[in-house]
């Protein structure tokens, strides 16, 4: 059994196995379940996203109306062909907002760790999909992959805002696609490693701030961060780019930052762009309270 | 360890927006169902702390009602379900409570019919697991993921032993136990988590041993 991304990637050096199968094979031991079941029950999971990316495309609204129809817009922009970050990035940020979208209006989503966060894992995957074709295995190994690293963060740190702040959340679903998207592009496990930690990086001290206390501002837009820092970090790693700090310790640097930050900056709904006074605006408004001017 | 699978990080399928606010509640309210044994005719249901403020938004409202409805957490019904209650003529009332509780996510249900009522708390712990932490007035730590009994019993000896002999007469183990009682020789509980589903039959030679008051359970 791995505990840490250290043991994980000597697993798979020493078996001369994928970090998906590494994983299959933990949760084979540990619930003795057969590998049918646990690869059916992934591929449910993984038509559950499917399905929501696809009726995100078409436009979901919450019911506070505060979020919605932004994946639309941002595939009829790529249509255009004047992107400039690129059409694959785009279509990644596209997918998980739509995910996310699909999510705040109360639709049927995967957790990735967590609803939240719903939205970077199929984002950066149905965008890689597309450039490099993967099986239908290939793509279950995907989510078996990011599973695995979010197992390690959720055993060593948190994966919620309320725990550890958007940087639990959001962070671990962008790093763990990122190791996924290096592992289906051919990377070595290690190049997954460093993917992961660049990715993590990038996201540490996150807080989580959401408006009116509801998974839409910024919880969405964030996804969207999380689904391109994931495809850039991964593009890193291919590029023989490695992390100075070692996973491990990024994950724990992680911990160590989210106990530090106040519970006002935990997904309370009482600091950050929640306190700002358009936050506090738009929250009084949907409690159906009078905003009286000053 | 305190995440054992995958599927604790890809999972669970659920209906939208929030773990803790939409799917733990479920959670809760289909745990509620379980332990009354059937659909209640009303429900009484106050949302204390994250939960009185977001309820609305978070779906939490109607998500503890389809977990009444006996909805899983992937139920797309539960967007609809205070009216599909509603239709079938139960009762229901929402209220919101400022009282300071020991944890932000949590709901207090007061649910019957005509001849019987239950009342518990649940909180949401986040990513969707959830505790009742209090039964009937009894104090408890009872999470919704494992097949559970519990038995109102009255104490007297010989009561937790004619229980556990039943359980092992029919090789079933016990992964945690827990008893609690309002006083000396009154009215106890006893909380047995499973690591299975346990057979109408079982459960009826439960309730005909010595002291058994009324034997309810969580199935997985």
């Amino acid at each position: 059994m791995f505990r840490t991304v250290a043991e994980l990637i000597s697993i798979t050096e020493n078996e001369n196995i994928t970090i998906a199968e590494a994983m299959i094979r933990q949760e084979m031991d540990i619930h003795d379940r057969s590998r049918e079941e646990i690869i059916g029950q992934m591929e449910q999971n993984l038509s559950v996203m499917e399905k929501a990316v696809e009726d995100g495309l078409k436009g979901a609204h919450s019911q506070s109306g505060l979020v919605g129809g932004d994946a639309l817009l941002l595939q009829e922009y790529i249509k255009t062909g004047n992107s400039l970050s690129g059409d694959l990035v785009l279509d990644a940020v596209s997918k998980a907002v739509a995910t996310n979208e699909v999510n705040a209006a109360m639709g049927i989503i995967c957790a990735t760790p967590t609803a939240g966060s719903a939205g970077c894992v199929p984002g950066a995957l149905f965008a890689v999909k597309e450039r490099l074709n993967p099986t239908r295995e290939e793509m279950i190994d995907f989510l078996f992959t990011s599973g695995a690293f979010g197992f390690v963060v959720a055993n060593n740190a948190f994966i919620s805002g309320a725990a550890g702040g958007c940087q639990a959340e959001v962070g671990s679903a962008a790093a763990m696609a990122s190791a996924a998207v290096v592992e289906m592009a051919g990377g070595t496990p290690q190049q997954s490693a460093e993917a992961f930690a660049i990715t993590l990086k990038n996201m540490l001290g996150l807080v989580c701030d959401p408006v009116a206390g509801l998974v839409e501002v910024p919880c969405v837009k964030r996804n969207a961060a999380g689904a391109s820092n994931a495809i850039v970090s991964a593009d890193m790693a291919l590029a023989g780019i490695t992390s100075k700090i070692p996973c491990d310790e990024v994950i724990g640097a992680m911990y160590r930052v989210g106990k530090q930050m106040p519970s006002s900056l935990r997904e309370t709904a009482e600091g950050g762009l929640a306190a700002t006074p358009t936050g506090r605006a738009l929250a009084a408004q949907i409690a159906g309270n009078n905003v009286t001017k000053e | 360890m305190k995440y054992k699978s995958v599927f604790d990080i890809i999972g669970p399928v659920m209906v939208g927006p929030s773990s803790s606010h939409t799917a733990g509640a479920a959670r809760i309210g289909r745990a509620a169902r379980n332990l009354f044994g059937k659909e209640p005719t009303y429900a009484e249901i106050i949302f204390y702390g994250s939960f009185a403020k977001t309820y609305k938004g978070h779906g939490t409202d109607v998500a503890v009602v389809g977990g009444l409805l006996d909805y899983d957490t992937a139920n797309e019904k539960i967007r609809h379900a205070i009216k599909i209650a509603t239709d079938k003529g139960i009762k229901i009332n929402f209220h919101e409570e400022d009282t300071a509780v020991d944890h932000p996510n949590t709901v207090r249900m007061k649910i019957g019919n005509a001849s019987e009522s239950m009342e518990l708390v649940g909180i949401s712990i986040g990513g969707g697991k959830v505790e009742i932490t209090e039964l009937n007035g009894f104090e408890l730590h009872l999470s919704g993921n494992h097949p559970s009994i519990l038995i109102m019993h009255n104490d007297r000896f010989g009561a937790i032993a004619a229980v556990t002999q039943v359980l092992a007469k029919h090789e079933i183990n016990i992964g945690r136990m827990e008893v609690s009682r309002k006083d000396v020789g009154k009215e106890a509980l006893m909380v047995i988590e499973l690591d299975q589903n346990i057979e109408p039959f079982i459960e009826q030679e439960l309730s005909s041993s010595n002291h058994i008051l009324r034997v309810s359970k969580i199935v997985d």
